[in-house]
């Protein structure tokens, strides 16, 4: 599937776009992070919630969590969320 | 090789200055008269501290997070060209289906460790957490002995009485007679002591005030913002408190508030405490308003250094070349710091994005640098030849 990276996180994949497998949103973080060292836990916490100015979309919905399911088909979209001014 | 080019600047006093949006290097040339700015590293991070290893001169380590993303550490042994992240910054053990588990937000402090302990150190984090890393910050580990302490969570609060964008383990000092004996400082907590290196911790805050408590003489939950040892001394302890600027001589073991003996209208609240390297009775603060709503600026708009000669018996202020007036800027607590030449050099970085420096022992200030963003931490190093 493939995986859309954002600005922030392209110091480690050098790239806009990522192909990756995985029937999880969870394994697909950690193929991420398997290819690209460090980036899981940029957006990731240690408690394996989603960082508060990260959010990870689905197609067109925002996930609810890591565990939620995923298809070859859908694509994956990481955006940097934050406000201010 | 190449040798790394700085026409004159090489082997003196620079200064790292971490700030909200990168971090510098500000190099000196010879005598400190003349300052030239390097960088930034990684424009746009959040760097709260950066350091170099004392021990080897060459070991920088840089603690960085951004807007967005969590937090990590940078380690560059190059002065700063090229920088890798830690493989396992610090982090809180993953809790258990029961439990929500902590998260470090951001690492706080970075502290080299003893000199007999070549490639440790240590990172002090928000929430307040202890991490150590044995393999020159590429893995670090949490400090059991206090993370997991059944008393932690009793000595610093709940996870809500975190302060918004700092405090957390602000503080660590290692004994130089032996790497066992260590004390922390953390916001909201207070001081602590382990004679153990770090495997059981005592609170050691007898004589300090809290007057934010229902307790003003509690053991724990005090507010020190700067905790030091002295290097040549290590039984003497000054801290700059959110209740004022203590010392403890170990062997009394209570801190005394030689804060009162600041001027009425200029008060002994702050953030940064400098000792002299060579002498501990000389003591630098920065004071800051801190009556009512805590403005947190240089009180009525005077800036200035305050100095004690006599381990805080008396104060004098040191405000040559600061502005005379309407100067509204703070100095975080990472940011004012000492070299080690002699005359003293005395720098501090303001929340306006300046750095001043002193070369003469706090007599005369210059504007090193200005237009830098809000400025988290300066330290003066000298990098290995």
């Amino acid at each position: 599937m493939k995986v859309m990276i954002p600005s922030q996180l392209r110091s480690y994949t050098h790239t806009s776009q990522v192909q990756c497998s995985g029937d999880t949103l969870d394994a697909v973080l950690q193929e991420l992070d398997k290819r690209f060292p460090g980036l899981r836990f940029r957006i990731v916490d240690e408690q394996d919630r989603i960082r508060q100015h990260i959010h990870i979309f689905i197609n067109k919905e925002m996930t609810q969590g890591l565990h939620q399911p995923v298809k070859d088909t859908d694509e994956i979209r990481i955006i940097g969320a934050l406000s201010g001014g | 090789m190449s040798k790394h080019k700085t026409n004159g600047y090489d082997n003196n006093v620079a200064l790292l200055v971490g700030t909200r949006k990168g971090g510098f290097l500000l190099r000196s040339s010879n005598n400190r008269e003349k300052w030239k700015l390097e960088g930034p590293f990684l424009l746009g991070a959040i760097v709260h501290n950066m350091i170099l290893d004392p021990r080897d001169g060459k070991t920088m380590l840089m603690a960085a997070s951004t807007g967005h993303l969590g937090p990590t550490i940078f380690r560059s042994k190059d002065q700063g060209k090229t920088w890798q992240e830690a493989s396992q910054p610090p982090a809180f053990p993953k809790a258990g289906p029961e439990g929500a588990g902590e998260a470090v937000q951001h690492t706080f402090s970075l502290w080299p460790g003893h000199v007999d302990e070549p490639h440790v150190f240590y990172a002090g984090t928000a929430p307040v957490g202890l991490f150590r890393s044995e393999d020159g910050g590429e893995n670090w580990a949490g400090v059991a002995g206090f993370n997991e302490n059944p008393m932690r969570r009793t000595w610093i609060g709940p996870p809500e009485y975190a302060p918004p964008g700092g405090g957390g383990l602000h503080s660590l000092q290692i004994d130089p007679r032996d790497p066992r004996h260590m004390y922390i400082g953390a916001s909201m907590g207070g001081v602590f002591e382990s004679l153990d290196q770090g495997q059981s911790w005592k609170p050691l805050n007898k004589g300090c005030e809290a007057d934010f408590l229902p307790d003003p003489e509690a053991d724990f939950g005090h507010d020190p913002h700067t905790l030091r040892v002295h290097p040549l001394y290590p039984d003497i302890l000054y801290q700059q408190n959110h209740c004022g600027i203590y010392r403890m001589d170990r062997e009394d073991g209570f801190w005394v508030r030689v804060g009162n003996n600041m001027p009425r209208s200029v008060g002994d609240i702050g953030f940064p405490i400098v000792l002299d390297p060579r002498d501990p009775q000389k003591v630098y603060v920065f004071p800051m308003d801190g009556t009512e709503i805590w403005p947190r600026t240089s009180p009525k708009g005077k800036p200035a250094v305050y100095a004690s000669s006599n381990g805080g018996k008396t104060w004098e202020p040191l405000r040559k070349g600061l502005p005379p007036r309407h100067g509204y800027f703070t100095v975080k607590r990472h940011a004012m710091s000492a070299d080690r030449e002699a005359p003293l050099g005395i720098y501090f970085g303001t929340s306006g994005g300046q750095v001043w420096g002193s070369v003469d022992e706090g007599k005369r200030w210059r504007k090193l640098v200005d237009y830098l963003p809000e400025i988290y931490s300066v330290s003066p190093v000298v990098f290995a030849a």
